[in-house]
């Protein structure tokens, strides 16, 4: 597959893993704990679980898999809220694939829809907006879900809705942004990161900018990854060279598709439509203050919470669940009581179990191959 | 090779009936005359053997003919509800037809016979029905098995989804051949006879959600032919399955659970399409898990694997088989994968459907 094999080179990925065992050793030398690096996207924990990278890597490096799988911190109350909207009379509820299998407090959306629900897979809210315009006599809902990565095209369908006068199509908005979620990782106590593989995509939207004060106020490194297999080494490559250089940057790998500046027309469409909550709900991590959007009251037509009755019930999450502590890296997730008993891809707990993206399932679909402390989990 | 029964002639001169309607209604569930022109015209014309015409409820098969063909009868049934009816490659039909004789070939038998039962919503073009009907018929001939009874149900719009079918299937075993998922030994060779992921790609494109024009097609095929010629190059081969829903992941994990051993396979040796490995990235979908329709996993003994791979070449739909992997003694009940990037991964089972990824 032409520019996709090219990320994929074995030789290259040798030679990088070379370069990252000295860079590592180096720097192992002078600490005792190993060297903890967190990457915030679900997109690059795919990766590195498809890939078998983890085991590839220096025992002394460690990747901590944070909270960038809109799916899997979505809490239980916004999934019974979905559930609810889905079972309305109706409705149409529209959604992204990987959505429909997370579990709220009764059932997921797929249980919902074997009872009946018109649920509906589409790849795009345009797809969304299709279905409304072909069933004018139904109320089609998108579930909107995603960081800014997915914000702009949400944004847009709900412009082109109004464009085009179509009534019948509303938006639950669960969108949510990352910023305010990493300072809230580095404010937590228990905090051991030394550094980030910034999301790409979502940098693709807000550029390189935002996430300066991690570097200045936090001394952490950040570097800005690609998705493929060699995107991801290069960029351990990249942290470490920080680390062991002393300096504490915001450094870009993903430059192909990820400028300096922000793309100012889709953040235009986001702030158009688009305001902060006060504060949102995340699964593991609990509140985060202004940590997702709402539509704006000009749209107010288009925005299902207010056109139709959700319950808007908090649900704790399970008490044995500790999905929070696995997002924020202070346990692995076959440290989690419950991982692979109570809680396992087939009856999941916590919402990291659901999701091909989230850590809990990854681990125990893909496994961790070669590393001592994996291998009670593989056996 | 067939065996086809005698039938008296009598039944075969019964005056046929026709349909002269563009849809199929609900007058032609009703078991009266309209049931009889819709299975006359449609079915016992298309698939036109001695047996079915004489239209008794059960099929008369003489057990002489099967007893000379081996000492075990294997007996399979599967049902097939595809969306769309009809996809580049193939359709319902042929699909109907190979997939009971692949179910049977598998297990080593020679498939003899089928059966065809079809559920019809009302309001079906007759024309496509009659299409489906020829086609199945089409691959039975060239399967070398004969339609030989069935059944037809017409049901309200709503209560299926425009045709289902049925199909049952009879083949016998030849005395001392014993293929099974618990015989994997390590040390086995693992054995595909080609591109994989062609099925499960077609079909979600044919469904056109995605707009995607990859242009690939459906790999249905029988294959008792193939698999015939790699049970006379590797006599002792182990197991064999047909990759079909859950694709070659599932196959390989049933076979490391049936046999407690560990199964390794190399990524880069996988045959794969280029278009489906392109189209599972922008699904963010695994290809190991796509259905294939035309795609068989062999594991055979070390000492035969040359052998077979060379008589599975020379098949036409084996042209392409590849060793992707062995058996091991290490991490049993487990599949493992040596990634292009020269690391490994776990291949697990799936718990429902592959869903495509957010983003």
């Amino acid at each position: 597959m032409k520019y996709v094999d090219e990320f994929r080179n074995p030789e290259r990925a040798k030679a990088l893993l070379r370069e990252i065992e000295t860079l590592a050793a180096r720097i192992h030398q002078c600490r005792r704990r190993p060297i903890a690096l967190m990457e915030v996207c679900g997109g690059h924990t795919h990766t590195i679980f498809k890939f078998g990278i983890e085991a590839m890597l220096p025992e002394s490096v460690e990747l901590v898999h944070g909270p960038g799988c809109p799916v899997c911190v979505l809490p239980m109350g916004r999934v019974d809220d979905c559930i609810a909207l889905a079972e309305s009379p109706g409705v149409i509820f529209t959604t992204f694939g990987d959505a429909v299998r997370v579990p709220g407090s009764k059932k997921s959306l797929l249980g919902a829809k074997a009872g009946g629900a018109d649920v509906r897979m589409v790849y795009s809210p345009l797809d969304a907006l299709k279905i409304a315009r072909a069933n004018p006599g139904k109320e089609v809902i998108f579930f909107g879900l995603g960081f800014e990565t997915t914000m702009p095209s949400t944004a847009l369908t709900v412009l082109q809705a109004e464009r085009e006068g179509i009534r019948n199509f509303s938006l639950f908005c669960n969108h949510i942004t990352i910023i305010p979620t990493i300072k809230a990782i580095l404010d937590s106590p228990e905090l051991e990161l030394d550094g980030f593989l910034g999301p790409g995509h979502v940098s693709m939207v807000i550029g390189m900018g935002p996430y300066q004060f991690i570097a200045k106020h936090y001394r952490r490194p950040l570097v800005i990854a690609g998705f493929e297999p060699l995107d991801i080494l290069q960029s351990v490559w990249m942290l470490l060279k920080q680390i062991a250089e002393g300096r504490c940057e915001i450094e870009n790998q993903y430059s192909r598709v990820v400028p300096p500046n922000a793309n100012s027309a889709a953040l235009a469409a986001i702030s158009q439509v688009f305001e902060l909550r006060e504060f949102f709900e995340w699964r593991g991590l609990g509140s985060i203050d202004r940590s997702g959007v709402r539509l704006r009251e000009a749209y107010a037509d288009y925005d299902a919470e207010r056109k139709f009755s959700v319950p808007a019930l908090r649900i704790a999450d399970p008490k044995s669940c500790q999905c929070g502590e696995v997002l924020k890296g202070v346990i692995k997730p076959w440290q989690c009581k419950v991982f692979g008993s109570a809680c396992t891809p087939e009856t999941p707990l916590g919402a990291l179990m659901v999701s091909s993206e989230g850590a809990c399932a990854a681990y125990h679909r893909f496994g961790g191959l070669g590393r001592k402390s994996h291998k009670a989990n593989a056996a | 090779m067939t065996v086809m029964p005698r039938r008296p002639e009598s039944a075969a001169s019964r005056s046929k009936g026709s349909l002269h309607v563009p849809a199929v209604t609900l007058a032609h569930g009703g078991g009266g005359s309209a049931m009889r022109d819709l299975i006359d015209d449609v079915f016992v014309s298309a698939f036109d053997n001695p047996v079915l015409a004489a239209l008794e409820d059960q099929a008369r098969l003489p057990l002489a003919e099967l007893a000379s063909l081996g000492d075990k009868l294997a007996f399979t049934t599967d049902s097939y509800v595809i969306d769309p009816l009809v996809f580049p490659g193939g359709d319902i039909g042929k699909l109907a037809v190979c997939g009971t004789v692949n179910d049977l070939a598998v297990g080593g038998a020679v498939p003899l016979y089928l059966t065809c039962s079809a559920i019809i919503e009302e309001g079906l073009d007759v024309d496509l029905l009659r299409a489906i009907a020829k086609s199945m018929a089409s691959a039975a001939a060239g399967a070398g098995v004969a339609i030989v009874t069935g059944d037809t149900k017409v049901v309200h719009r709503g209560a299926c989804d425009k045709l289902f079918i049925n199909t049952a299937g009879v083949g016998v075993i030849r005395k001392g051949l014993d293929l099974g998922a618990d015989r994997c030994r390590p040390g086995d060779a693992i054995l595909v006879n080609g591109l994989l992921g062609d099925h499960g790609a077609a079909i979600l494109n044919a469904r056109g959600d995605m707009a995607l024009t990859a242009g690939i097609e459906s790999d249905c095929a029988a294959l008792h032919g193939l698999i015939a010629e790699l049970l006379k190059a590797a006599p002792s081969t182990r197991f064999i399955r047909d990759a079909t829903r859950g694709g070659l992941a599932t196959v390989l994990n049933e076979a490391a659970k049936a046999s407690s051993t560990g199964i390794r396979i190399i990524e880069d040796a996988i045959p794969m399409r280029e278009e489906v490995k392109a189209f599972c990235e922008i699904l963010g979908l695994d290809p190991l898990y796509l259905a294939n329709e035309g795609k068989i996993v062999c594991v055979v003994p070390q000492d035969e694997k040359d052998a077979a791979a060379g008589a599975m070449r020379g098949h036409p739909l084996g042209k392409m088989t590849a060793i992707i992997g062995e058996v091991t003694g290490e991490w049993p009940g487990r599949v493992v994968m040596n990634t292009v990037l020269g690391g490994s991964r776990i291949v697990d089972m799936l718990v429902g459907d592959q869903l495509p990824r957010i983003c």
